[in-house]
């Protein structure tokens, strides 16, 4: 906690203060840019990173203070294959456990099934040179798991994958999440932390800027979901009384009339000159709850005041525009 | 899956990690035998045909050079076999496949993965140190041996193959992938011709200067140890000084080595 990291002949901190804790059981993201932190902090994490200062805990143990046990709780899937290319696939996997002090007997029944449930047992043999990026992983993945590890780091695991390998390993971790294994994952991929993990932190220039579950970061982003509507009102007055209206609606936090998409205001833009003479009317409603359950209500609404619904567009922030919110620029 | 227990609860003890490992680096070099012998065995082999038996038939060498050189070959296949063995695959490992960390991250301290490595090197040069006494045998019909000179032979060995592993944990742990080739051959030759293999350190008075620069090289205190455990009629260093300076360069070696170790090892 208060994890401080300052490398040698590096003038800023590339962890500076973070604090935070993962719950057993739990799949946790750190997001964030490339030079962020996240491989810094869980290196510190893997006990291959002296902290600066700040302590650290993995599993109850101090990863500092007694890295050697803490080694045994935790269990670490680089990005890139670091498997010993001179022992087999069955190799890599008996002899990490044997690192790990399993008993002989548990080890080979062990790596039997975690071969099958990888997809690796006819190549078990084979020696993991010509393996590819995916497969590689698996069999990292696989050794993991041969201690029964209590954590299990990932760096950027989908990084490099084709999308039937990405989905196979999201497979995968959802069931080892599902026996109770806590999952830590660094990623900049938006998609896999919003799919997989449970709470996401965000980091940027060595500090955790944010931390939530997805959902609750992505409703923190102001007036983060949105409900478009296009509907159409004879004169000015009429377009008044429709936004009264929908600006009374429970959740409705703001609405902004847009100009036409034909009009000289850009499309989307809030309409600037202010005066309405007729025509196409467009909404944006910034809503704190759910959008699509106010659809009916604004289209009761309009309907009051004799006007009807021709097109409804829901926006839906992702994490991307939570780290934009928070940085002020897009993920690198 | 249901089968797997959610974790194994004790740690290990270091021993049983330490044995583990080296279990593997036998595991490995057992299913490379043959690979083994041809890198370890091929050069000092070819050192002792050329300048003990070929150069000798032709009568370019005095009688009884091949006896001299004998010992020398002994210390040269010791430092050099243990070198070899830890610094390439430790450049490697540390610099492009990152195997070693596997080892780093189970349960031992990062300090006895360094000795693991030193210990594993030391153990394979003293093997082909031993599998050189019957080639010696082959290549020159005899070689000199002295049964009261055992217990400093045996000791010079042990200790030329822990210098050869220290010299390697340097030099494994200092160079940069990229530079490998160009730092391996700027101190792998020098090493090889100033270490008093092929010629007795005492005889050098008349060439003063590489005296000098043979003193500072440990692998000439294998060798004349060796020169001493098993032909004392020809000048040679006392052995003890032998022992001693190699002592003292083990620890020296170790000393960098480990510090390289751990700098690499964790940030």
């Amino acid at each position: 906690m208060d994890l401080v990291k300052r490398y040698p002949k590096s003038p800023v901190n590339a962890v500076d203060g973070v604090s935070f804790a993962v719950c057993p059981g739990e799949v946790f993201g750190l997001l964030g840019p490339n030079g962020a932190g996240k491989t810094t902090t869980v290196g510190v994490l893997t006990t291959r990173v002296v902290p600066t200062a700040g302590t650290a805990t993995v599993a109850g143990v101090d990863v500092v203070r007694d890295p050697v046990r803490a080694r045994s709780e935790l269990a670490v899937i680089p990005q890139r294959s670091n498997l010993d290319r001179a022992l087999s696939i069955r190799g890599n996997l008996i002899f990490h456990a044997a690192y790990h002090g399993v008993p002989a007997r548990v080890r080979a029944r062990r790596a039997d099934e975690l071969l099958d449930q990888f997809g690796l047992l006819e190549r078990a043999n084979v020696k993991p040179d010509m393996f590819s990026g995916g497969q590689s992983q698996r069999v990292m993945i696989a050794r993991a798991l041969m201690h029964a590890p209590t954590v299990l780091f990932l760096d950027e695991p989908s990084t490099g994958l084709d999308p039937a390998a990405r989905l196979f390993l999201w497979d995968r971790l959802r069931e080892l999440r599902d026996r109770g294994v806590t999952l830590v994952l660094t990623t900049h991929d938006m998609d896999e932390a919003a799919e997989l993990a449970d709470r996401v932190g965000i980091m940027d220039h060595g500090k955790l800027l944010a931390l939530d579950t997805p959902e609750a970061l992505m409703r923190s982003v102001p007036g983060g979901t949105t409900l478009e509507l296009t509907t159409s009102a004879p004169d000015a007055a009429t377009a008044d009384r429709i936004l009264a209206g929908l600006r009374t609606l429970a959740q409705v936090e703001r609405v902004d009339r847009l100009g036409s998409e034909d009009g000289a205001v850009g499309s989307g833009a809030p309409a600037q000159d202010g005066a309405f003479r007729g025509g196409e009317l467009r909404m944006r409603l910034y809503v704190s709850g759910d959008a699509p359950l106010l659809v009916a209500p604004a289209a009761a609404v309009l309907g009051q005041n004799g006007a009807g619904l021709s097109d409804v567009k829901l926006g839906i922030p992702t994490l991307e525009d939570v780290f934009i919110d928070l940085t002020g620029r897009a993920l690198r | 899956m249901s089968a797997i227990a959610l974790t194994d609860g004790a740690t290990p003890s270091q021993a049983r990690v330490f044995l583990a490992v080296l279990q593997r680096d036998a595991y490995v070099t057992w299913g490379e035998f043959p690979v083994f012998l041809a890198q370890v065995i091929l050069q000092p082999f070819f050192l002792l045909f050329v300048f003990g038996k070929v150069l000798g038939s032709l009568g370019y060498t005095q009688n009884g050079y091949a006896g001299l050189l004998f010992p020398g070959l002994l210390a040269l296949t010791a430092v050099i076999t243990s070198m070899q063995t830890l610094a390439f695959p430790l450049v490697i490992e540390f610099g492009w496949t990152k195997e070693i960390e596997d080892r780093l991250l189970a349960p031992m301290s990062t300090g006895l993965v360094a000795a693991e490595k030193v210990l594993f090197a030391s153990l394979r040069a003293v093997i082909a140190t031993a599998i050189m006494i019957p080639i010696g045998i082959g290549v020159l019909g005899s070689i000199p041996w002295r049964w009261s000179g055992l217990p400093v032979f045996l000791a010079v060995v042990v200790l030329g193959s822990l210098l050869g592993a220290s010299l390697g944990l340097v030099l494994g742990t200092l160079v940069k992938p990229n530079r490998i080739n160009i730092v391996f051959s700027l101190v792998f030759t020098p090493l090889l011709f100033t270490g008093c293999s092929q010629y007795p350190w005492p005889s050098l008075a008349r060439l003063r200067w590489f005296q000098i620069v043979t003193a500072c090289n440990p692998m000439t205190y294998a060798s004349e140890g060796l020169r001493g455990a098993l032909i004392p009629a020809v000048p040679h260093i006392r052995p003890w000084i032998c022992i001693v300076v190699l002592l003292a360069s083990i620890g020296a070696l170790l000393a960098v080595g480990t510090r390289g170790f751990y700098r690499r090892a964790v940030d």
